[in-house]
C-alpha cells in the first residue's frame, strides 16, 4: 500500500530532523503553561468560594479549565502546524526529490494523503500530550468527559483544516520559509476575520463570522457537535488536498 | 521498447528539444551524448514522465508516457543527474522505502534490497545515513534504487558524472553487466564512455538528433581516409619523398615537432613523426614498415590514428552551427 510506505517516511523524516522533537516540545511547554496558569487561578477562586458560597456557583473544572485550555492549544497549533507542514512538499522540490518520487509508480493522491496523514499524526500526537494535563485533572476533580471528547473532536477538525492549508502553501513553492509564513497568514486572517463580524453590518456580518476558522469551534468547545461545523472543517480540509492534488498535477502539464 | 516520436518541448520561448525521434530496441544500451544544455535531461525527463512533451509522443515499454505514465513508471527506473535522494535516510531504510513503493512483494523485498545492495557494492554503508555517503556512494545508491523493481527500461542521466576514474570503471562495469536484463538509456558528455559502453549513440545537439549509428561506424563514416601515424629516425626529407610515393598514398605530413616533449630527443635530432593519409580502407601498414626497413631506418612508432569520438562529435556539433548560420 503506497498510502502506508508514504506516511512511514514522512513520519519517520519528521523524528529523523528535528522538526518533530522542538514541535513536541514546544507544544509541552506552552501547553503546560496553560494549564499551570488555569488552574492556579481556578484554585484561587475555589478557595473564595469556600469562604462565599455564592462565588461557587457555575464554578466547575470543566468549564473553568478544561475548555479554556482547548482554546489556548488552538492558539498554538495556529503558529506550530505551519512549522509541521512546509517541508512536505517544499523540500522535496527544493532538493529535487520530487523528480525520483514522480518517477515511482505512485498516484498523487497516494502520496498527498500518505503526507497528510503523517503531519495528521504528529498533530495527534502533540493532542495525545495534552491529554495527559486533562488525565491528570481528572484523577482529583469532576470532569464532563462529553465536553472532553468533543472539545478533542473538535481540535482534531480544526488541525485538519490548519494542515490542509499548510500542505497547500507547501505545495505551491519550493521555500519552506515561504510556505510557513504564506500558511500563517491566510490561517491567522482566516482566525480574525470573525472579529469584525459585528461591526460589518447585517449581511456582510454572517458571512463572515461563517468564514472564521475558529468561530466554528465554539461549538465543539460547549460540548455540541454540529453537523455545519463539523461540514465546515471537512469540506476546508478537503478543498485544500483537492487544490494541492491540482498543484502536483499541473506540475506534469505545465512542465 | 523506447519510442520516441517527434518529440519537442518549448520552456516559454525557448525551444529545449526540437523534433527527437529514436528507437530503442529491446536488451541495447544506447548512449545520449550531447554538450551541456543540449536536450538530454529533457528528452530523459519526458520519458519518465516528469516533465510533459509539448508535442510529439513517446512510448516505453509498449506505453504512452503520458496517458499510461503509471504502466510506464512499473516498469522503468530512472537515476536523475545530481542523484537527489533523502539524506535523513540510511541506505537500506531508503531501500526499503523504494521497495515498497515500487510494487516489490513483502515476502520478496529482503531479498530483492540485499541482491541490488550486493550488486553495487553497498553492503559496508547499509546502516549509514545517506547524507553521510561519498558521491561515489551516493550514485551507486541512486543506480540501486533504480534497480529494485527489475525494471525493463532503465534511464540514467550522466551516471559516472563526478566520480573519481576508479569509481567511473566500476558504475561502468556496473552497467554493461546490466545489460541484457534491462534495456538501457544513458546520458553522458564523456566521449570515450560511449564507445565503451553504448551499442549505439544519439548525438544531440541544440535540442536536435545530429547523428544515431554505432560507435564503430560513426567513426568510420565520417573518415574521409584511413590514417597512419609514424616516428621515423631518418633523413626528413628522405622520408617524405619516399613515403608519398608509396602506392594508394595521398598525403604525408611531416608534424611540427617544436612542441614535442624533451623525452622523445632521445631518439635522436632526425626522429620525426608523420601522418600518412591513404585512401579510405586501405591498410598500408605493412608497406610502410618494409620500405623503412628496406632503406635502413628506424621505425620507432606505428600506430593508425584513427578519428577518435571527441573529433567526430565536435565536426558533427560545428558542422550543425555552421548550417544554421548559413
Amino acid at each position: 500500500m503506497n498510502v502506508l510506505a508514504i506516511f512511514k517516511k514522512e513520519f519517520r523524516a519528521y523524528f529523523a530532523s528535528p522538526i518533530a522533537y522542538v514541535v513536541l516540545t514546544i507544544f509541552a511547554l506552552i501547553s503546560g503553561f496553560f494549564f499551570y496558569s488555569l488552574l492556579t487561578f481556578f484554585s484561587l477562586n475555589s478557595l473564595q468560594a469556600a469562604m462565599n458560597p455564592a462565588l461557587g456557583q457555575g464554578l466547575n473544572a470543566s468549564e473553568w479549565i478544561v475548555r479554556p485550555l482547548f482554546r489556548d492549544i488552538a492558539v498554538t497549533m495556529l503558529l506550530l502546524m505551519p512549522a509541521a507542514t512546509m517541508r512536505l512538499f517544499s523540500e522535496e522540490k527544493k532538493t529535487g526529490t520530487i523528480e525520483l518520487l514522480f518517477s515511482y509508480p505512485i498516484r498523487d493522491w497516494e502520496l498527498l494523503l500518505g503526507k497528510f496523514l503523517a503531519a495528521l499524526a504528529l498533530y495527534a500526537a502533540m493532542l495525545g500530550i495534552s491529554l495527559l494535563d486533562v488525565a491528570m485533572l481528572g484523577s482529583f476533580a469532576r470532569l464532563e468527559w462529553g465536553l472532553i471528547v468533543s472539545g478533542y473532536i473538535g481540535l482534531l477538525l480544526l488541525g485538519m483544516a490548519f494542515l490542509g492549508l499548510g500542505i497547500l502553501a507547501s505545495a505551491l513553492t519550493e521555500n519552506q520559509v515561504v510556505a510557513a509564513v504564506g500558511a500563517f497568514g491566510v490561517l491567522l486572517l482566516l482566525w480574525v476575520i470573525g472579529w469584525s463580524a459585528e461591526a460589518a453590518g447585517p449581511t456582510l456580518g454572517p458571512i463572515l463570522s461563517h468564514l472564521s476558522i475558529i468561530n466554528h469551534y465554539d461549538s465543539f468547545a460547549k460540548g455540541t457537535i454540529e453537523s455545519r461545523d463539523v461540514i465546515y472543517y471537512l469540506n476546508f480540509t478537503l478543498l485544500c488536498l483537492f487544490l494541492t492534488l491540482r498543484s502536483l498535477e499541473s506540475k506534469r502539464w505545465r512542465g | 521498447m523506447i519510442e520516441a516520436d517527434k518529440l519537442t518541448k518549448y520552456y516559454d520561448k525557448f525551444t529545449a528539444i526540437r523534433d527527437i525521434s529514436f528507437k530503442v530496441e529491446k536488451g541495447e544500451i544506447v548512449g545520449f551524448l550531447g554538450p551541456n544544455g543540449a536536450g538530454k535531461t529533457t528528452t530523459m525527463r519526458i520519458l519518465t514522465g516528469f516533465l510533459p512533451p509539448s508535442s510529439g509522443t513517446a512510448r516505453v515499454a509498449g506505453y504512452d508516457v503520458l496517458t499510461e505514465s503509471l504502466q510506464v513508471r512499473r516498469r522503468i527506473g530512472y537515476l536523475p543527474e545530481n542523484v537527489p535522494l533523502y539524506t535523513d535516510m540510511k541506505v537500506t531504510n531508503y531501500l526499503e522505502f523504494v521497495a515498497e513503493v515500487k510494487g516489490v512483494e513483502r515476502g520478496n523485498r529482503r531479498h530483492k534490497i540485499g541482491e541490488v545492495m550486493d550488486k553495487c557494492g553497498l553492503a559496508e554503508v547499509r546502516r549509514t545515513l545517506i547524507g553521510a555517503l561519498s558521491r561515489g556512494y551516493r550514485q551507486r545508491v541512486g543506480i540501486a534504487q533504480a534497480l529494485l523493481n527489475d525494471p525493463e527500461v532503465l534511464i540514467l542521466d550522466e551516471p559516472t558524472i563526478g566520480l573519481d576514474p576508479k569509481q567511473i570503471i566500476e558504475i561502468r562495469q556496473l552497467i554493461k553487466a546490466l545489460a541484457g536484463q534491462s534495456t538501457i538509456i544513458l546520458s553522458t558528455h564523456i566521449l570515450p564512455e560511449v564507445s565503451m559502453i553504448c551499442h549505439r549513440v544519439i548525438i544531440i545537439n541544440n535540442g536536435q538528433v545530429v547523428a544515431v549509428d554505432t560507435p564503430e561506424n560513426l567513426t568510420a563514416g565520417l573518415q574521409s581516409s584511413t590514417k597512419l601515424r609514424i616516428r621515423v629516425d631518418g633523413p626528413v626529407d628522405q622520408v617524405g619523398v619516399a613515403l608519398t610515393h608509396l602506392p594508394g598514398v595521398l598525403r604525408v605530413v611531416a608534424e611540427d615537432e617544436t612542441h614535442m616533449p624533451a623525452c622523445d630527443a632521445q631518439a635522436g635530432e632526425t626522429a620525426r613523426s608523420f601522418v600518412v593519409e591513404s585512401e579510405r580502407n586501405c591498410d598500408l601498414r605493412r608497406e610502410v614498415s618494409r620500405l623503412i626497413v628496406e632503406r635502413g631506418w628506424g621505425l620507432l612508432e606505428l600506430r593508425p590514428a584513427d578519428m577518435s569520438l571527441e573529433e567526430i562529435f565536435v565536426r558533427l556539433v560545428t558542422k550543425e552551427a555552421q548550417e544554421v548560420r548559413a
